[in-house]
């Protein structure tokens, strides 16, 4: 989806590498372990380091430097220094979406992040109903969010859907309708994240609190969800890097209506790029993008000791 | 990232003329400079939104050119012109032929400002004239077409001339009409209107009477898309003419933003507002949209009696519900309002839309052949048979065949006689002002800004 937070993730552990103490000495040995058991060259990686380079990189380097222009999509861009940049500090639109970016960002993570922790730490479980309905409800992942988007704007139609009211048409209706839609497609995917994580939680944990008395409850707080905190910041990472360029959604649904109320940066840039044919204002909208999404992920990977992490069964 | 395979494997050996005509140094390296930045930006903005569509050869000598169209049922009509011309002598004498590419509807401006940009751009293109290609005549990338014009009499006295002024800019020519006109008109169920005893409405004074007495009847007075912009856009742009006359838009479009200031956009600002208020588009509106179907669907199940739509809500409706356009549908002019300075057969709208040539288009000549067609007799009994009023100075005699002679005469009539016909005004103006604009006006009508901030607002505009 989003190019940025994949390859920083990586790129960080590295780094981060003398920090954390901890199980330093223990991930090391192993580390090096399967380095010597025919890694594979470092030649291998070049299809994906030129795809990226081509796709991600390049891309991102002219819309940085057409921030610094003036261009309206015909002839050549116009040098204008910084002027795109300080009209970005001005706009008062760039604040309403700004503000819109960031509570968008914040309710859907927390409304993903409940319902798809409940329920891939209840897929994880083996028995057999569970396993068919994880993968129902998987379903909405595999559909196009354009599909999903106009799937949706029929349903919500106001006077022909199935909810036959002016959801889309007022300002927090429309905002929700958003988040749930958004929701609706990425839940599946946090949930197999969950799933997985749950999967990983050994056994004798459970066994050991069943011995020592530990209900259901209990055993959730007190062992799944403190043994699920890595999966818990992969799947942040990625909603909030999703939320941040969540476009074709408010697109179809709202077109950033009604009036500007849910105008989130990705639409505004494709407002200015687009429709007004700023492309200098939109690609520094763009840039702002990139380096916003950039620094939170980085942020939330150092906060919760992610790069420190050597496995997932750290804290054994 | 399909399309910038498809435009590296477009892309042409010679670029000079474009570079040339954009007016920086050699070919050659601006030309290639300017293909990166056009991938680059596309790529970014764009992600998953340009779908491919472009692999055709543009220009590339006498070959084939390629004729951007924005892809709607209309089309088909070009697509037979595109059949005859590349069977006709034309073509050969020109030795060229005309591939169309079907644009669907919505993303055509922006899918024509990125191939603009770009080495496979069209060497044809469909636009709405006037602002529509500002930009392009700017950056020197539409053909003059003026002499042509001027020394061709079939294309010189062809066409109405008011309509083929509209087509150019400053006084030139830089395209040619080739769909019928689309006047926005004021569409009623006929049906609703007998069944409580009313009239269409010529004064605004009948109209909020009507008004009253539907609601009384619980049926919304008029059917408003909301959800599309553009829809709320023509009820200011007639409410402006009616209250202040043409000339209050006019100066607007010359660029001058404190025209904004004029009592008659307030006045016409405060007209929309008591109508929201009074509930005259019902309570849904603004999550109602008109390209999906649902404006026109409210209309024509009797939820709404009137709908204020452009000469095509026609053919959508006989596309859609057959039976309510053939029995029940009417329509009549925007009406006048009580001491305001406009004329009651003042028009807005779009006179309609245009061929314009590529300055890079390999083969002018064949390009400008094609274009000859539109004037053709032909070529006007096909718009005819569509539905559509050709704006060909001979239409008049042909309007008999129409599906519909009677609202084909009413049109034709309606444009011909019109004293002033504003073009629709998110066309007029540039393509900066018009999206801030459409974002006002919107803010107007969901009630998140007032009567005089939407003046305000407006007159911030460039």
């Amino acid at each position: 989806m989003s190019a940025p937070s994949p390859t920083k993730a990586p790129a960080d552990r590295p780094s981060a590498e003398p920090g954390p103490a901890g199980a330093g000495t223990e991930g090391r040995p192993r580390r090096s372990g399967t380095a010597t058991a025919g890694r594979p060259h470092a030649a291998w990686a070049l299809p994906g380091v030129l795809f990226f380079g081509f796709f991600a990189v390049v891309p991102m380097g002219l819309a940085f430097y057409l921030s610094f222009t003036s261009w309206d999509g015909l002839g050549d861009p116009t040098p204008v220094g910084l002027d795109n940049w300080r009209k970005l500090l001005d706009d008062d639109r760039m604040l309403q979406s700004l503000w819109l970016t960031v509570l968008l960002t914040v309710v859907s993570w927390a409304f993903q992040t409940v319902i798809a922790l409940l329920l891939g730490v209840w897929a994880a479980g083996r028995q057999r109903n569970r396993a068919v309905l994880s993968a129902i409800f998987f379903v909405p992942f595999l559909l196009s969010s354009t599909a999903i988007a106009l799937l949706f704007y029929a349903l919500l139609d106001p006077n022909f859907g199935i909810i036959q009211e002016n959801i889309l048409g007022s300002s927090s209706g429309a905002f929700l309708a958003i988040v749930f839609v958004g929701g609706w497609q990425f839940i599946p995917f946090h949930t197999l994240l969950y799933q997985g994580g749950a999967r990983q939680i050994p056994e004798v944990l459970y066994q050991a609190a069943a011995i020592d008395g530990a209900g259901r409850h209990r055993q959730f707080f007190s062992i799944t969800l403190p043994q699920l905190r890595h999966t818990i910041t992969t799947s942040t990472v990625l909603m909030v890097v999703g939320s941040l360029t969540y476009f074709e959604t408010v697109l179809i649904l709202t077109k950033g209506g009604p009036g500007t109320d849910t105008a989130v940066l990705p639409y505004l840039m494709y407002e200015a790029g687009f429709k007004s044919y700023d492309f200098g204002y939109a690609s520094a909208i763009a840039s702002f993008l990139v380096l916003a999404a950039t620094g939170l992920s980085l942020i939330l990977v150092r906060l919760t000791g992610f790069g420190g992490m050597r496995s997932t069964r750290e804290g054994m | 990232m399909e399309s910038i395979n498809g435009r590296s494997s477009g892309g042409r050996p010679s670029g000079a003329g474009a570079a040339a005509g954009a007016g920086a140094g050699p070919g050659g390296r601006t030309f290639s400079r300017r293909w990166i930045l056009g991938a680059g930006a596309t790529t970014l903005l764009t992600t998953g939104l340009t779908a491919c569509g472009s692999d055709s050869d543009s220009g590339g000598g006498g070959g084939t050119l390629t004729a951007f169209v924005y892809g709607d049922d209309a089309v088909k009509v070009q697509q037979a012109a595109v059949d005859r011309f590349n069977k006709s002598t034309a073509a050969r004498t020109a030795k060229g032929k005309v591939k169309l590419e079907r644009i669907p509807g919505a993303e055509y401006p922006a899918k024509l400002r990125t191939a603009m940009g770009s080495p496979s751009a069209p060497d044809i293109f469909f636009n709405w004239g006037g602002g529509s290609i500002k930009d392009y005549q700017e950056a020197k990338q539409v053909v003059d077409l003026t002499d042509t014009i001027e020394n061709d009499p079939a294309l010189k006295s062809g066409f109405l001339p008011a309509v083929l002024a509209a087509g150019g800019l400053g006084g030139r020519h830089y395209g040619i009409p080739m769909r019928g006109m689309q006047p926005v008109i004021l569409f009623y169920n006929k049906a609703l209107f007998a069944e409580h005893k009313l009239q269409p409405p010529t004064t605004w004074d009948q109209l909020q009477d009507i008004n009253a007495k539907l609601k009384k009847a619980k049926i919304t007075p008029f059917a408003l898309g909301g959800a599309d912009t553009w829809t709320e856009l023509m009820w200011l742009e007639y409410l402006v003419d009616r209250i202040g006359g043409p000339e209050v838009f006019a100066r607007i479009q010359e660029g001058d933003a404190s025209g904004w200031g004029d009592p008659a956009v307030l006045k016409a600002a405060e007209t929309v507002k008591e109508l929201i208020d009074d509930g005259a588009f019902g309570s849904k509106f603004s999550s109602v949209a008109y390209t999906n179907g649902g404006a026109p669907a409210v209309f024509a199940k009797g939820k709404a009696a009137m709908h204020l739509m452009g000469s095509w809500e026609y053919s959508t409706q006989l596309g859609k519900f057959p039976s309510f356009a053939k029995n029940n549908l009417g329509w009549c002019a925007f009406p006048s309002v009580e001491g305001g300075k406009g004329d009651i057969r003042n028009v807005v709208g779009n006179p309609t839309n245009y061929w314009s040539v590529n300055t890079r288009a390999g083969n002018k000549d064949a390009a400008i052949a094609f274009l000859k067609d539109c004037a053709s007799e032909t070529y006007a009994k096909a718009l005819v048979a569509n539905g559509d009023i050709p704006t060909t100075a001979n239409a008049a005699k042909l309007l008999d065949a129409s599906p519909n002679p009677e609202f084909a005469k009413f049109q034709y009539e309606m444009v011909e006689k019109a004293p002033a016909f504003t073009l629709s005004w998110d066309q007029a103006v540039g393509s900066q002002t018009a999206t801030p604009m459409l974002t006002e006006i919107n803010k107007l009508f969901v009630g998140k800004s007032s009567p005089s901030e939407f003046v305000s607002a407006l007159k911030e505009l460039k």
